[in-house]
């Protein structure tokens, strides 16, 4: 944990110095403004279009370094202790989690919303849930198919169906 | 004269079918995500606004969907104790006082008399709050009537203030948090210049700025979920409960028992509530210490005391109540719940602030009036339902918690229609597991990322008013004393910092 708070303290300043520099950014159509010019007060104008997300910002990588002081100093809580930030068990749980859930979200390019929940059930509730195949497939059928008929049909909200488009055609045919 | 006229064109209004349906079917949600462990009313809220749009077009109005959603808000406050009592796990944040005495109860078999006594102050305590709220109201909107752009920026800054002063969060973590929202909010086109800020990566789904959907879920959604699988290792083990109809008898007589308790957490929590920062979660923790400073038996309090589920859970209600009042008349959300309505009516839109109860009078009173009748609607399903919610809460995590992915990712595209959003609201999400795992608050940042695009004009706006001069926020009458009472609030942990150290030295 010890070790997460000072490597995170650290990815948060990085971020935070990338917002001040994306802050001063000038509009692009206009080459006479230099970097920073807008984080001040532009006469006529008022605060620039940089002066709050930069000062936000300086006050965001303030706060890191606060934060990596208490971390040398011992004072916060996360600073003290010398558990791991996630143990084995909680890894390995967390990357079939995390992991599912990124393999859903590519997979809606490829198969579309209503294919991508299915597979996406049946792999969380049978083979990370272990339960029955017919608690799995009652579920991971009904929820697309209520999704579809309450997004595509009644709410005429698409969702996007991937190399699946053809399969829905005749469906459209008969319910729209 | 006028209030009560008013109130009661707007209750009639909540009783039509449509409303009253909504409003049936949001309580049972709320107390559905309310009474799961590691689910709030926060969760429900944001997880199921997109599908407001829908009500929103089928009924035309705002008044609608927010009936729904201000339900699954009292539904979740009446919700969280039935997990805390049975389970001994807090449904939500709110409901953790209750687990105090409540569990106790019911593993000495009297769980029946603990989810009555529950419901029982929920009732009470949401009735008495929404009559406050209905006097409490109109009033601070005429007031807030006069503010201009320094008054508004100093609201916010107050708002932002509580937070750093009051939270009980580390200190510079709750800062980062609240300057991280406000510095999203700001991605996009600046609606000043026109200028694009922040666009990283020059991605083209940045140009329409970081929607706060996408914040709201991915933080309430994603982060929360995983958050819990890490931390939930074994099942819970679940009381038994007395559902018979004589058992439900005696604890409604019993709640006699449970006035006091009642009394403190109604009028406490409420005054919480309106807290920017506060909400119900620390007037739920007050109410219960409250109750128990000034009892005649404090050492019966964490053994099984009917007043001390009495107190949190009717200051719970209370509070959810209070924390509307900044929301709908000064347009400041006091909970990351509120924040997630006062979204919600500017999606549908209406301009949340003082100018709603002159301007959108048949907006706000059908919602006041709605109050009354959720709470009425959240007593009695929640006491009829009491046996069905026992049989959800057996239901496995491993069932719940792919079903709440697969509604936030289908939520996310619903709404907006972009897949970009979809994978920004993933990656929000892994963030905000990580950052809660290390104890950064997160509800500061929701919060901000709301404010922030109003605070952000309204500041720029008062400092060309005052040609760059700072001091236009410490001269004007109003504006003035709430910023260095503001100040104060920021200010307060560094003069405890020093006056540590300093006797530290001595």
């Amino acid at each position: 944990m010890r070790k997460a708070e000072i490597i995170t303290a650290f990815v948060l300043g990085l971020f935070s110095l990338s917002m001040m520099w994306k802050s001063g950014e000038g509009s692009s159509w206009n080459p006479d403004v230099s970097r920073f010019d807008n984080i001040g007060f532009i006469d006529g104008e008022g605060p620039g279009s940089g002066f709050w997300p930069f000062w936000l910002s300086v006050i965001m990588f303030i706060c890191c370094l606060w934060i990596a002081y208490n971390w040398y100093k011992r004072t916060s809580p996360p600073s003290q202790s010398d558990e791991p930030f996630l143990d084995s068990h909680g890894t390995k749980l967390l990357l079939v989690v995390v992991g599912g859930l990124i393999g859903f979200l590519l997979s809606i390019f490829v198969i579309g919303f209503y294919g991508a929940i299915f597979c996406f059930l049946i792999y969380y509730i049978k083979f990370l849930g272990k339960h029955r195949w017919i608690t799995t497939l009652s579920i991971s059928i009904g929820i697309p198919v209520f999704s579809f008929f309450f997004f595509d049909i009644a709410m005429r909200i698409i969702l996007p169906k991937g190399y699946l488009e053809p399969l829905f055609i005749p469906l459209y045919d008969i319910f729209l | 004269m006028d209030i009560l006229a008013s109130l009661f064109n707007g209750i009639l209004i909540a009783l039509e079918p449509i409303n009253l349906g909504l409003a049936v079917i949001g309580v049972i949600v709320g107390l559905f995500v309310g009474a799961m462990p590691g689910l709030g009313s926060v969760n429900g809220v944001a997880i199921l606004l997109p599908f407001t749009f829908v009500i929103q077009g089928f009924t035309g109005g705002a008044t609608s969907p927010m009936i729904f959603l201000a339900s699954i808000y009292y539904g979740a406050m009446y919700g969280g104790a039935i997990s805390s009592i049975t389970l001994g796990i807090p449904g939500a944040s709110t409901a953790v006082a209750t687990v105090f005495d409540g569990r106790p109860l019911a593993l000495s078999g009297k769980a029946h008399v603990a989810l009555v006594t529950a419901a029982l102050a929920s009732f009470i305590g949401g009735t008495i709050s929404t009559v406050l709220f209905t006097g409490f109201a109109p009033l601070l909107a005429s007031v807030a009537l006069s503010f201009g752009n320094p008054e508004i920026f100093s609201l916010m800054l107050l708002a932002f203030a509580t937070f750093v002063g009051l939270g009980g969060d580390d200190i510079p973590k709750t800062i980062f948090s609240i300057c991280v929202g406000l510095a999203l909010a700001t991605v996009g086109f600046d609606i000043i210049t026109g200028e694009p800020r922040l666009i990283f990566f020059e991605i083209t789904g940045f140009m329409h700025g970081i929607r706060f959907l996408v914040v709201a879920i991915g933080v309430y959604g994603i982060g929360e979920m995983l958050w819990t699988i890490n931390s939930t290792r074994s099942g819970p083990q679940m009381a038994k409960v007395d559902v018979s109809m004589k058992g439900i008898f005696q604890a409604i007589k019993d709640f006699r028992f449970a006035w006091r308790g009642t009394l403190i957490g109604s009028t406490l929590g409420f005054f919480v509530g309106i807290l920017p920062a506060a909400g119900a979660t620390p007037g739920a923790l007050m109410s219960y210490g409250v109750a128990k400073l000034t009892s005649k038996n404090p050492e019966e309090y964490g053994k099984g005391s009917i007043d001390g589920v009495a107190a949190p859970e009717s200051a719970n209600n209370s509070a959810s109540t209070g924390a509307m009042l900044p929301m709908m008349t000064l347009g400041i959300p006091g909970s990351p719940t509120t924040a997630v309505l006062l979204a919600g009516m500017v999606i549908w839109g209406l301009q949340p602030g003082p100018l709603l109860f002159t301007n959108q009078p048949e907006f706000v009173w059908p919602l006041i009036g709605s109050f009354y009748i959720s709470n009425i609607v959240a007593v009695l399903l929640n006491l009829s339902f009491i046996p069905v919610f026992l049989w959800m809460l057996r239901m496995p995590f491993t069932i719940l918690a792919p079903v709440i992915f697969v509604l936030s990712l289908v939520g996310t595209y619903a709404a907006y229609l972009d897949m970009f959003d979809v994978g920004l609201m993933v990656l929000v999400g892994l963030a905000a597991f990580v950052l809660r795992m290390l104890d950064y608050p997160l509800a500061p940042a929701v919060l901000a990322i709301v404010l922030g695009p109003i605070a952000e004009p309204k500041l720029r706006q008062s400092l060309l008013l005052s040609d760059g001069d700072f001091s236009i926020f410490f001269t004007r009458p109003i504006a003035g004393p709430i910023t260095v009472i503001a100040l104060i609030l920021i200010f307060l942990p560094f003069f405890k910092w020093i006056t540590n150290f300093y006797r530290r030295k001595a």
